[in-house]
């Protein structure tokens, strides 16, 4: 028999989280870091077997609930291999930068934390593989549990409480709205003669009509919550601004990207004729998250706030390539997705050092980082020049992407949205100016000290992987490629042809 | 007419014939066995009589459905047996609650001496005495008797006797506090007033529908609005009698009969007495009647509405849709604003009806092209009940609890920080909650998924987005609750107490099916698919 390796990817990290429960310490923390490490390692050796033709891999199909038609069924594209990298790798980072926070700030407990990270990892395993939608439907919503203890217990702002239930309730709101439209899915296949929830099976039925288009506005409210995309980010600002750092960078470098996943895996996937119906509003709403999330990223004066807005004019970007329509932007969504979760996690994770050797995450607080703190810093630049997509950095290649693919078919929507890199400069560039720069304050001279050596280490091979990608970008499009050819076709459109305007003498 | 052996068809009604007599039985134990020796007695009856009746029930079911036992009164079909097997299995758990005595310095949780005034010197005297009233046990079962009645009667006059055999005892039940015993016993005086005027409204339904259809049968009435008659009748004589019967005498007996069942669904606007009731009644019996009550009121009234009145459907949606919306939103709005957790937890219950109601309305049935082998609005239903059970059992038990020196701590401040008191109790609470919220990955979310796809089907997709909605402002309190647990500084006093070896089964019982139903809910949804279609 074949061994099941999407499953066993999920299940070493929930084995993990459940060994936690009865360890506690130092002892805790290294066998936390031990299993994502072993997970880290099953997701490169999925890179190493996957074929770079299309179409799921390792696929594993078992009947769970036949009544209903839903299927234990895992698969790998793509798409779902990018974003299991993605997880896999932020991990073991994430773990070091936190190492021993909840002994200093006295929030939660090291075990509690470690196996809360690998929790949540576990869960978002299955929802990136799951190829059935009551499956992937089940574990979207789990993966809320532990990010919302996260929130909550690790946080460090007095409002964490509220932050967390504020969280929990906007996803929620969008998950049960989904909820509908799942039942909706069984309700259409059940009256179709065969209850499923297959997704191949699903997208054989066509949904369309005023059916397809209820039901995808169901998935589509549910993804752009998760997201988040304006108006609907609003709970986005207040979890980071609150929340622990490195809860932070999980909440936004691996939690929402299900909603772009989901929106290619779903809303694309499952209804190509609403979603080609829906281009006009998704893609405003795409452009207002750009333009909005930049401009409240320039006025926010907690640096928390500011790289949350940040992400959400980002994932506006990412929303932008999808629903563009084209393989180029396409493919540069996807990539954005990764690139995008590794300089956030990069933001957030020296952020949270800032705030742990200052107390707070005001940005007045600051000032003259730079000369008492270099390599700290540096680091925060590095990251920050990653997130407004500097050539060279990874980033550059998937924004590019998104842009070029945006403009061959959408030109108008595609310079409105290149108003957001001037506005990205704008804010990261003025944020390192007033932290970074200028006289040092007494509180920041006699309290920020530079990266420890276990700090430097949690985020080095992070820049390092930025760089390589940026300079080298084709192994990872050699995986994402096919899966955005294959969603292209599902959806039914080609790329449009450049128009040449033939030269006259 | 003459009746035979083979019209009553006893066998069937076996697993109901031996809880009537056991606790018939338990009655001549109180008056004839010495006191220290009853509670013993009582307990091991009690549960042989469970055992021996859930058996034959298993049995019975196995072998497919039965044709009308009792004269055709009753109807043996599979949604009656899903139902009795569930009456039984969570009658078996509260009744372990009921049997506790270590939380409570070995006493039991009822008063010593009802027929005491509270706050007199006979009861303290009894208190001392360390009396204690071993007749709830023979109470209990007489309520299960009216119950597993109630969920299988096919006849109205029956289905009334069978509701007051279940409410008479539970009304009792409700007043028996040990502590808090003048809030108990109002909670008994208003449920019993309550429910006597339901039991009017509903007498004078039944007696309306007799009137327009000339049966009390169930098939009977719903010859009558169909127009054809039924079989060994003469079909001319049968038209000369309904012709003539006025619509609205039709309507208003099924408004009436409504009226009773709702009240007992606790729906609103029928609800009123339910937080009372149920923050005045000892914990353990609110948790008897929160999840039996309200089953055997969900499967009559389907069974009613269905079967008598399915025909008359259109004109029944839209009521119940308008009840369904108001009952879902009354529950889960109230909740939020509760401060006491068994409050909390009745306008949960209420919020429950709502989703009950929601699949009522969807009638997905095969008899509105539902295929033969998918799931219907009755098995769902079922299937919910089976969710809701388990998890409402281990609340309740919960709640028993978390003690300080005056009794039960319900006040949710009490509850700050229990996570630090004991990790394992606010998990398994936290993990009810969310089962009670319907999150995936336990057992509250796929039965949440059934009634909402019933719904769905039946053309109710709007109904269900309210529903969804509404589980989103329940979420709410039921999150409130973990945040109290789970991110507030304990405080002083209250603490969580060790208890007995019954209601620890409940809690482990409750904690296993709801993870268990959760992930692998299969099985039991094939279970419940058997029972899909009345037979009328």
């Amino acid at each position: 028999m074949t061994i099941p390796w999407l499953t066993i990817l999920g299940v070493v990290p929930l084995i993990g989280a459940l060994l936690l429960v009865f360890i506690k310490g130092n002892t805790a923390r290294l066998v936390g870091l031990a299993f994502a490490v072993i997970t880290a390692a099953i997701a490169i050796a999925l890179l190493v077997q996957f074929q770079f033709d299309g179409g799921m891999q390792f696929t594993e199909q078992v009947s769970w609930i036949p009544a209903i038609g839903a299927w234990y069924s895992l698969g790998l594209d793509g798409l779902g291999l990018t974003l299991v990298l993605l997880t896999a790798l932020l991990v073991p980072f994430v773990m070091i930068a936190g190492w021993d926070d909840a002994e200093v700030t006295g929030r939660g407990s090291s075990a509690s934390y470690f196996g809360l990270v690998l929790l949540l990892q576990g869960l978002s395993m299955f929802v990136f593989t799951a190829t059935d939608v009551l499956l992937f439907y089940l574990f979207f919503e789990a993966t809320l549990i532990p990010m919302y203890f996260l929130i909550g217990r690790m946080g460090l702002g007095g409002r964490r409480g509220r932050a967390a239930v504020k969280f929990l309730l906007f996803s929620l709101a969008g998950g049960l709205i989904m909820l509908a439209a799942v039942i909706g899915l069984y309700a259409v296949s059940a009256a179709a003669g065969n209850p499923t929830y297959l997704l191949d099976e699903l997208a054989a039925l066509n949904i369309d009509g005023s059916i397809g288009r209820w039901l995808f506005v169901g998935f589509f409210i549910a993804f752009a919550v998760k997201a988040p995309m304006v108006p609907v980010h609003s709970w986005l600002p207040d979890a980071a601004e609150e929340g622990h750092a490195g809860s932070s960078a999980l909440l936004v470098g691996v939690l929402d990207k299900i909603g772009t996943f989901g929106m290619i895996r779903f809303c694309l996937g499952l209804f190509p004729e609403a979603s080609t119906w829906a281009t006009p509003v998704v893609m405003v709403l795409a452009l207002v998250s750009i333009l909005w999330g930049a401009i409240a990223a320039l006025g926010q004066r907690n640096l928390m706030r500011l790289i949350a807005f940040t992400s959400v004019s980002h994932f506006g970007f990412i929303v932008l390539g999808i629903w563009a329509f084209t393989s180029t932007s396409l493919s540069g969504s996807i990539f954005y997705m990764l690139n995008h979760g590794f300089s956030t996690a990069i933001m957030f994770l020296v952020a949270g050092y800032l705030v742990r050797r200052r107390g707070t995450a005001e940005i007045a607080a600051f000032g003259g980082v730079q000369t008492v703190a270099p390599v700290l810093a540096g680091v925060f630049l590095v990251g920050g020049l990653s997130t407004i997509s500097l050539p060279g950095m990874s980033s550059f290649v998937s924004e590019f992407m998104v842009l070029a693919g945006t403009f061959s078919r959408f030109p108008v929507y595609g310079a409105i949205a290149a108003l957001g890199l001037v506005l990205a400069a704008a804010y990261i560039l003025v944020m390192y100016k007033r932290t970074m720069t200028g006289p040092v304050p007494e509180p920041v001279r006699a309290r920020v000290t530079d990266l420890t050596a276990r700090e430097r280490f949690a985020v080095a091979p992070l820049i390092v992987l930025i760089l390589v990608l940026g300079f080298f970008p084709k192994p990872m499009l050699d995986v994402i490629n096919p899966a955005s050819q294959d969603t292209l076709q599902a959806v039914g459109v080609v790329d449009p042809v450049p128009q040449i305007v033939e030269g006259t003498n | 007419m003459s009746i035979t052996m083979n019209d009553l068809a006893l066998p069937l009604l076996l697993p109901i014939i031996i809880i009537f007599a056991v606790a018939s039985v338990q009655v001549l134990i109180e008056a004839l066995v010495p006191r220290h020796l009853r509670h013993a007695i009582q307990l091991a009856t009690t549960y042989a009589a469970l055992a021996a009746a859930l058996v034959l029930t298993v049995l019975a079911w196995r072998d497919g459905p039965h044709p009308m036992a009792g004269v055709d009164m009753i109807s043996v079909d599979g949604p009656t047996h899903f139902a009795w097997v569930l009456l039984l299995l969570f009658g078996a758990l509260a009744l372990l609650t009921f049997a506790e005595r270590r939380l409570y310095g070995g006493v039991s949780v009822f008063a010593p001496q009802a027929a005491a005034v509270p706050g007199t010197v006979q009861e303290r005297e009894a208190h001392e005495a360390r009396v204690e009233h071993t007749e709830v046990y023979p109470l209990a079962l007489f309520a299960l008797t009216g119950m597993m009645l109630f969920v299988s009667a096919n006849n109205l006059l029956l289905l009334f006797v069978a509701l007051e055999i279940m409410s008479l005892p539970l009304y009792l039940l409700s007043g028996l506090a040990r502590r808090r015993r003048l809030l108990s016993q109002e909670a008994a005086l208003k449920y019993f007033m309550l429910g006597a005027l339901s039991s009017a409204f509903f007498l004078m339904g039944v007696a309306l529908l007799f009137g327009v259809s000339g049966s009390f049968n169930l098939s009977g009435i719903n010859a009558a609005i169909t127009g054809v008659a039924p079989a060994g009748v003469d079909p001319n004589l049968w038209a000369t009698q309904i012709a003539g019967v006025s619509p609205v005498l039709l309507y208003a007996g099924l408004g009436l009969l409504a009226v009773g069942m709702l009240f007992k669904l606790g729906a609103v606007p029928f609800h009123q007495w339910t937080p009372d009731v149920y923050t005045g009644a000892p914990t353990p019996v609110t948790g008897f009647m929160a999840v039996l009550t309200k089953l055997a009121a969900v499967v009559a009234m389907m069974r009613v509405f269905y079967v008598a009145l399915g025909a008359a459907r259109w004109d029944w949606q839209l009521l119940l849709t308008v009840i369904a919306i108001l009952t879902m939103a009354v529950g889960a709005v109230l909740a939020i604003v509760q401060t006491d957790v068994k409050r909390m937890l009745a306008y949960s219950a209420i919020n429950h009806a709502g989703y009950l109601l929601v699949a009522i309305v969807g009638v997905s049935q095969a008899a509105t092209g539902v295929a033969e082998g998918q799931q219907t609005s009755v098995s769902s239903v079922l299937f919910y009940m089976l969710t809701y059970g388990f998890a409402t059992l281990a609340a309740f038990a919960i709640i028993t609890l978390v003690r300080d020196a005056s009794g039960e701590v319900t006040d949710i401040n009490g509850w700050s920080g229990l996570s630090r008191k004991s990790p394992l109790v606010a998990a398994a609470m936290a993990l009810m909650m969310l089962s009670c919220a319907g999150i995936p990955l336990t057992a509250g979310f796929m039965g949440k998924w059934m009634v909402f796809a019933s719904a769905v089907r039946g053309g109710f997709a709007w109904l269900v987005v309210i529903g969804v909605l509404m589980s989103l402002v329940a979420a709410f309190f039921y999150l409130r609750l973990i945040v109290v647990m789970y991110f507030r500084k304990p405080v002083e006093g209250p603490e969580v107490v060790t208890p007995g070896v019954g209601t620890m089964i409940v809690l482990l019982v409750g904690v296993v099916a709801t993870v268990l139903l959760g992930i692998f809910p299969g099985p039991a949804m094939d279970l419940a698919q058997q029972a899909a279609e009345f037979l009328g």
